[in-house]
């Protein structure tokens, strides 16, 4: 059973309409299971709508989407997934123990068993002396960590991220990656995650799916082949730099890397 | 600081009564600069004095016991109206904010029923003291001008809510989707809470326009006890003792303080975990 099946995707936003934008039209990915793929392209090529179809958080025009073998919207409802996006978007009202307890205190999880959860995915995001911080005490990056360990706390067999790190310096993005790798390494999650860095797209995936805008479609899927265990070394390698200047001139191919005409608001 | 702008207030006062004229100023014909003379504007120390002699000649009790109980009096039917128009506003708020068509529908009428004059209202409320019996509960007077303090006191908060509630940012929204969260979830563990920071300044309105509604009701439907009916008895003998309706009418604003400082309270209390910028 795939992770995630799309099967004939589209999704129109005011369709009908004179200002209809078609985001999506009619792709196709499948997804397997411990697969880490990205999705990069273009503002306006539809790679947040994607996510946000694969979460049941849009309803596609046309089209199918599975998780886990299930339609999106019973996925969503017996939570499959966990999601991060580029805002951490914490409460700021609750502790950080308490930000991670949230998905599972919806669940009716007790109190016991939701602190102890939370504790055991602090440990995994490298945090665990900050349970009784609030979220505003702590720096972006370790914001962005509490979130993936928010997204984390129901076990989910599937993560979709939204530009986790975009909103992060260098230094920290590189330092998130490798810890995100970590991570689903430990805990085989599924991960679909949007960006637009090349090398991020690179170093985190087993397969970059290089997307084109107006209608959002699907144009390479580029095979990445790092292997595994992915460090510092791997950033250096030659192989790395092959992957970048694949999928960056498949992004050219598109007209990617040219002014475009009228901006699209990415959604 | 606060003390220093009562200060500040007081000597103007004292300033305008030595250089003010002092049977009143007129500009082009209108007679628009106040009196100055010991009548119209009687002395600061003149007035807190006063607050040491009693009520009339002949009482025992000095004037400030008077005066305080019946603030006293007058702030427990404001805080009874604050509350009743709280829980209304935040009813009505919810509403609204669960269904657009309501907000379409009623805000207008909202809007409206707060340019109703309160002093035209008070006397129909009021009439409803003493014949009105709902099940075995006979509506008392004073309930009449706690009502008065609610009329006020509901829309600011209903308006400041509405505004919280809908405001809420769209990843957090879209965060409790992911999560399958109902409405209901939503409502209590997200939308209320980042509702907060924008419903304080509404409270704080409410709790000043409680005290307004129910001293206004006294006043206009002269409901004994309270510090309106005292500010309506002694202006009545202002010209024989000037100092007198000032101590009433310092007691009413007293009442004001009082009512906004429970809600700096309330909201030292339930923004205690959050990030200040500027703080109250």
């Amino acid at each position: 059973m795939s992770a995630v099946e799309i099967r004939g995707l589209s999704k129109s936003f005011a369709a009908g309409r004179s200002d209809a934008v078609d985001a999506l039209a009619d792709v196709d990915l499948t997804i397997e299971p411990g697969e880490f793929v990205s999705l990069i392209g273009p503002s306006g090529c539809g790679k947040s709508t994607a996510l946000r179809l694969i979460g049941n958080l849009l309803e596609p025009t046309a089209g199918e989407v599975l998780v886990n073998g299930k339609p999106a919207r019973q996925a969503r409802l017996d939570q499959d997934y966990g999601i991060s996006f580029q805002q951490a978007g914490l409460f700021d009202w609750r502790s950080v123990a308490q930000n991670i307890e949230l998905p599972l205190e919806l669940k009716g999880w007790d109190k016991k068993a939701r602190r102890a959860r939370a504790l055991e995915v602090l440990d995994l995001v490298n945090l665990p002396e900050f349970a009784d911080h609030l979220p505003w005490q702590l720096s972006g990056g370790m914001q962005q960590r509490v979130a993936i360990a928010r997204a984390l706390a129901v076990h989910p067999p599937l993560l979709l991220m939204d530009e986790p790190f975009g909103a992060l310096d260098e230094m920290t993005r590189e330092r998130m990656q490798d810890e995100l790798l970590r991570i689903c390494g430990e805990t085989s999650t599924t991960v679909v995650f949007v960006t637009h860095s090349i090398p991020e797209a690179v170093y985190l995936s087993t397969r970059v799916v290089v997307m084109s805008p107006r209608p959002g479609r699907i144009r390479t899927v580029v095979d990445v082949g790092l292997g595994s265990d992915r460090g510092v070394e791997t950033r250096e390698a030659v192989a790395f730099f092959e992957k970048v200047t694949e999928v960056r001139e498949a992004l050219r191919g598109i007209g990617a890397f040219e002014e475009a005409g009228a901006e699209v608001v990415d959604r | 600081m606060f003390v220093l702008s009562l200060l500040l207030v007081a000597l103007l006062w004292e300033l305008y009564k030595l250089l003010g004229p002092q049977d009143g100023g007129s500009l082009f014909g209108w007679k628009i600069l106040p009196r100055g003379n010991d009548r119209a504007m009687p002395h600061v120390w003149d007035m807190l004095a006063r607050y040491a002699e009693p009520e009339r000649r002949g009482f025992d009790k000095p004037i400030i016991v008077v005066v305080l109980q019946g603030a006293w009096f007058t702030f427990r039917l404001a805080l009874v109206g604050f509350a009743m128009g709280t829980v209304v506003g935040l009813g009505l708020a919810v509403l609204m904010a669960r269904f657009k068509v309501i907000e379409r529908g009623l805000l207008p009428y909202l809007v409206v029923s707060q340019t109703v004059p309160l002093i035209a209202l008070a006397p129909l409320v009021v009439s409803w003291g003493g014949k009105l019996h709902i099940g075995g509960f006979e509506w008392p007077r004073w309930l009449s001008a706690a009502v008065l303090g609610a009329f006020l006191a509901f829309f600011p908060v209903a308006v400041a809510t509405l505004r919280g509630l809908t405001s809420t940012p769209p990843a957090s929204l879209e965060l409790m989707d992911s999560y399958a969260a109902s409405w209901r979830q939503t409502l209590f563990k997200v939308r209320f809470p980042a509702a907060v920071p924008s419903m304080i300044p509404g409270l704080r309105l409410a709790a000043t326009a409680s005290v307004i509604g129910v001293v206004v009701a006294e006043i206009s439907t002269g409901l004994a006890g309270g510090v309106g009916r005292l500010i309506i008895e002694y202006a009545r003998e202002a010209t024989a003792d000037p100092a007198k309706v000032y101590t009433a009418v310092f007691a009413a604003a007293l009442l004001g303080l009082v009512m906004t400082g429970l809600v700096v309270l309330f909201d030292l209390v339930l923004m205690r975990n959050r990030p200040r910028e500027n703080p109250a």
